[in-house]
């Protein structure tokens, strides 16, 4: 049975086709991964499901309802969180506070209780912290805590990023390029939460990666796309097999 | 070294949390109480005015500092407060009720102008309220009716239950109350849930988005709120000044008030007030350092103008954040003290953002 659906998807940017009549599903508690060379529209998929372009063609449901045309800030209400690329965290503040950021569409939005800091605020707020502090043992990030983001190393902001967007509570995480700019170790302790994330938290995980052995070691099953359209679906070996997946890579 | 030991996370909720900040800042009320019996008349209208300047600096902070929103003309928002205070005292409005429309009409004005915030950013959304500014200025002059036009209005004296306000030192404690009252209305705002929405829609758009944050409107609240606490200000203002002319909110005052969030230290209360009391003494002190130059140097023309442009330039050549930043870079030295690194505030260049959605 499958959780998400995309159906039919076309995103075009004037002449240039991100992507081309794509469809596919991911069932619920898998992990799965989209590989491709770069401009293959990997990202796009991403952004079609955010909401941060329109697709110009076809649906993507989500659980069984349509979220092709829910408004941007409200795709976190049905249960979808992501994380970018270029890492997108806000780096004036703590640590905390990106993860309490998280947290926003469970907060209280009365301005007057806000304003005086009513106990219903407090309550509220300690609510969030103490959830918050499960996600910061979860991922191990007590040590940086009360940190500003800015003067995290670039690893550690990769991981703050994955904690925020499982602050939300998310039912499906889209991760873009988790293991970018991670070393060999921090890749590892990455495909090691990414598998908690499915099995203990239940949370159904797609990811654009490049890094084939965290493919091969988290994911479930793999989609290669190349120029906006897909090559193959299977499972990592069967992939990395395809002939037609060899030739997009290599260019023969 | 300091630890904290938080039993639960109301304790970590607690404004005061240490003893020595209950010591810092009870000394600072003590101060500030006893101040207009210690100083000469001069200096107590000085001080009302410095609480006044510090009320509508925190204003422009919630849009410049956590909203990342320039405004160039916030001193429309003072006029608008003020000659809106001023017009329902003269028909016989009590002062609260007065000075809480003239706040909730110049929030209504915030919202008209953050309404194109939506739609522009950065230097567009500069220049709009820039020519909300001049438009608000002209149209003050031309209204005779309500402003008095340039000829000016005079300003009611205060009254708030019987109770004339209107002298020195019960003007004094007037300013510093509401200032007290919006400081600590605006710091509960900032460490909740819209505060640091705020932030997130400064900082990361695109993240915000994907976490739930209604970006368009959270910027036009942030237009609203900091409309509001300037135009509260700007009701004081009237008071202090006692007679409104359009020429008093101009671009001069405009640029003060950025210049004081800017110095000040951006993205926090305090960097506002700090920012505020240093802009409004700056001038005071260079007259009073005056008499102790050599007489060439003192009776050079421009000397005041010169020396107030250094402060600020040096300031942002060797403390971009400010008073603020200074302030809390001295703070963790005594809290962490062996074991601190300067480059803890140090703000990592390295990782650009090359792929913005906006």
């Amino acid at each position: 049975m499958s959780y998400l659906r995309v159906e039919g998807v076309t995103l075009r940017f004037g002449g240039v086709h991100a992507i081309r009549d794509l469809s596919f599903a991911v069932t619920q508690g898998e992990i799965f991964a989209i590989i491709g060379p770069n401009g293959a529209g990997k990202t796009s998929v991403f952004n079609v499901i955010t909401r941060v372009f329109n697709a110009n063609t076809g649906r993507i449901i989500f659980d069984g309802q349509d979220i092709t045309d829910v408004p941007r800030h409200r795709v976190v209400d049905h249960g979808v969180a992501r994380t970018f690329q270029n890492i997108e965290l806000f780096e004036g503040v703590s640590v905390i506070d990106n993860l309490l950021l998280g947290r926003h569409r469970f907060a209280y939005g009365n301005l007057f209780a806000e304003l005086c800091w009513l106990p219903s605020v407090q309550r509220n707020e300690a609510e969030s912290r103490a959830k918050v502090e499960d996600i910061i043992d979860f991922l191990e990030l007590a040590p940086y805590r009360n940190s500003l983001v800015s003067a995290l190393p670039y690893g550690v902001r990769k991981v703050v990023e994955l904690g925020r967007a499982l602050a939300t509570q998310p039912r499906l995480l889209l991760l873009d390029e988790p293991a970018s700019g991670l070393n060999p170790e921090e890749a590892r302790d990455l495909a090691f939460w990414i598998d908690d994330i499915r099995s203990d938290l239940g949370i159904t995980v797609v990811m654009v990666e490049h890094d084939m052995s965290l493919v091969a070691q988290a994911a479930d099953r793999v989609m290669c796309m190349n120029a906006g359209q897909l090559l193959a679906i299977g499972t990592a070996r069967e992939v990395q097999s395809n002939p037609d997946v060899i030739a997009a890579y290599l260019g023969a | 070294m300091r630890f904290s030991y938080d039993t639960s996370y109301y304790d970590a909720q607690r404004i005061l949390r240490y003893r020595s900040d209950w010591m810092s800042y009870g000394l600072l009320l003590v101060a500030l109480m006893v101040a207009p019996w210690l100083l000469p008349a001069y200096y107590i209208g000085e001080l009302s005015y410095l609480f006044i300047a510090c009320i509508a600096s925190l204003g422009l902070m919630i849009l410049i500092g956590y909203t990342g929103q320039v405004s160039l003309g916030h001193a429309a928002f003072m006029a608008i407060g003020a000659y809106a205070h001023t017009w329902f005292l003269n028909h016989d409005w009590g002062f609260l009720a007065s000075i809480l429309s003239a706040g909730a009409l110049t929030g209504a004005m915030g919202l008209v102008i953050g309404l194109p915030a939506i739609r522009v950013s950065g230097l567009y959304l500069a220049m709009v309220t820039l020519a909300g500014a001049l438009l608000t200025e002209q149209i003050l002059g031309r209204w005779k009716d309500v402003t008095g036009g340039y000829s000016g209005v005079s300003v009611p004296t205060p009254v708030i239950f019987g109770i004339d306000f209107g002298a020195l030192r019960p003007f004094y404690f007037l300013c510093l109350f509401v200032l007290a009252v919006v400081l600590f209305g605006l710091f509960n705002l900032m460490r909740g849930r819209t505060g640091r929405a705020f932030v997130g829609v400064r900082d990361s758009e695109a993240a915000a988005y994907t976490l739930g944050i209604w970006v368009g409107g959270y910027k036009v609240l942030a237009f609203v709120i900091s409309a509001t606490v300037t135009g509260i200000a700007g009701a004081l203002l009237a008071h202090h000044l006692q007679f409104l002319t359009p020429d008093g909110f101009g671009l001069t005052l405009s640029m003060e008030l950025v210049l004081m969030v800017v110095i000040g230290g951006l993205g926090s209360l305090r960097g506002a007030i700090f920012g505020a009391v240093l802009i409004g003494l700056l001038p005071n002190l260079i007259s009073k350092i005056k008499p102790l130059l050599p007489t060439a140097l003192s009776a050079q023309f421009g000397l005041e103008t010169f020396v107030f442009g250094a402060i600020l330039a040096a300031f942002v050549m060797f403390e971009p954040t400010g008073p603020n930043g200074r302030w809390l870079k001295l703070k963790a030295l005594f809290e962490t003290f062996p074991l601190y690194r300067r480059s803890t505030f140090r703000r990592g260049k390295a990782y650009m953002h090359s792929e913005r959605y906006r």
